[in-house]
């Protein structure tokens, strides 16, 4: 890309001097380069601070118009996990007094809860198939403690996005035999 | 015989037209950009994988780290529109001044009738200032009020529903958030966002 100034090198006859035709262009590439550089910093700077967000939806709380809901939950489906303090938790498969599984320690992450997760939404589906209703996935209930932090909580959700479990909620009431559960922990 | 001369081509090419280009881009980008403002409130925020971008107006932000709550609305008329509502409801005159600095402020975390004071300074002073965090105990539950006014005030600008975020330090305790969970709730806003950082699914 760069010129090359091949100008007669001198070395005329008898002497003369004669002053040089300068080239008049100049090597832009480097300039371009610069140019191309700032342009993908600020192109990126400008769109990549902008915060991610999760998006949360949460039932309505209000207690006057809801409508009074007798649907059977199957216990074979639900999953409940409790977050408990210092990024402990347990989870346990159906009813606490009668648990299909657990209630057992599970640590965060894809070795720990996601694993476990997808197993059990594919036990779950399995179920449900055989039961003729395939469309009946798992259902997550999540039970954040007054010790766990907002971290967990998102962690938990995140899972949920990460596992595609569509079907959770976040309770945080707690039943006696729960509380003795996550505090022998 | 006559020799077949091949024409010398010159390599270089002209760059003017690109340089220029590249360079009107660059004025552009540098035009556009923001400048970042230091945080009153700086949290660490827990990561996920959610990739969902925060929009840029008729959006507030509630932060809450350290056990104080902060809180900001993004968009410069909506603003000043929320300023003169909680004036009006608390009996606070502001002037058009104070209205004007407080468009181009960011988060703040004071009672309300700490807030002139906070606006009197200088964008540097407030982070250091030492802000107490918005009161949202039964009592005097300032910051369902800014929650209120904020989203009439963006009804009446731009028929839009306020966006809400929740902007939470990854070690503040369930309890606070879902205390703020529950204000929102009682409004009937039912449906927020969480704002993360990033990170990959390996983890």
């Amino acid at each position: 890309m760069a010129e090359l100034n091949t100008g007669d090198g001198g070395g005329g006859k008898g002497g003369k001097v004669r002053s040089k035709k300068q080239n008049s262009k100049v090597d832009l590439t480097a300039m371009v380069d610069l140019a191309f550089l700032l342009i993908t910093f600020f192109m990126l700077t400008t769109s990549l601070s902008k915060p991610q967000s999760m998006d949360l939806s949460l039932p309505n709380k209000d207690e006057d118009d809801k409508p009074v809901d007798n649907t059977k939950v199957d216990e074979n489906r639900t999953m409940t996990v409790m977050l408990g303090a210092d990024n402990k938790m347990v989870y346990y498969m159906g009813l606490l007094a009668t648990p299909k599984v657990g209630p057992k320690d599970i640590a965060y992450g894809k070795d720990g809860i996601r694993r476990e997760l997808l197993k059990q939404k594919k036990n779950v589906l399995a179920y449900s198939a055989a039961k003729g209703k395939p469309k009946n996935g798992i259902i997550v209930i999540i039970k954040p403690t007054k010790k766990s932090n907002y971290r967990n909580l998102v962690d938990i959700l995140d899972e949920m996005a990460i596992t595609g479990v569509e079907t959770y909620a976040i309770v945080p009431e707690f039943t006696p035999e729960e509380t003795k559960v996550i505090d022998k922990k | 015989m006559a020799k077949i001369k091949m024409k010398k081509k010159s390599t270089s090419t002209d760059m003017t037209a690109m340089c220029d280009v590249a360079f009107l881009l660059l004025t552009f980008f540098i035009l556009t950009a923001t400048a970042k403002v230091p945080e009153a409130l700086p949290v660490d925020m827990p990561a996920s994988v959610a990739i969902t971008k925060l929009p840029d107006t008729d959006l507030a932000i509630i932060t809450v780290g350290k056990g104080k709550v902060f809180f900001d609305i993004k968009g410069r008329e909506l603003r000043k529109r929320t300023l003169e509502g909680m004036g009006a409801k608390y009996g606070i005159e502001f002037s058009e001044e104070d209205k004007t600095k407080f468009a181009l402020m960011d988060d703040f975390g004071v009672p309300i009738t700490g807030l002139k004071q906070i606006i009197d300074m200088k964008a540097a002073d407030r982070t250091k200032a030492n802000q107490p965090g918005i009161p949202l105990d039964s009592l005097d539950n300032q910051l369902k009020e800014w929650l209120l006014i904020s989203r009439r005030a963006t009804i009446d600008l731009d028929d839009k529903e306020l966006q809400i975020a929740i902007k939470g330090d990854a070690k503040e305790e369930y309890p606070k958030i879902r205390k703020i969970m529950d204000i929102l709730q009682d409004q009937k806003i039912n449906s927020f966002n969480l704002v993360t950082g990033t990170r990959g699914k390996d983890f």
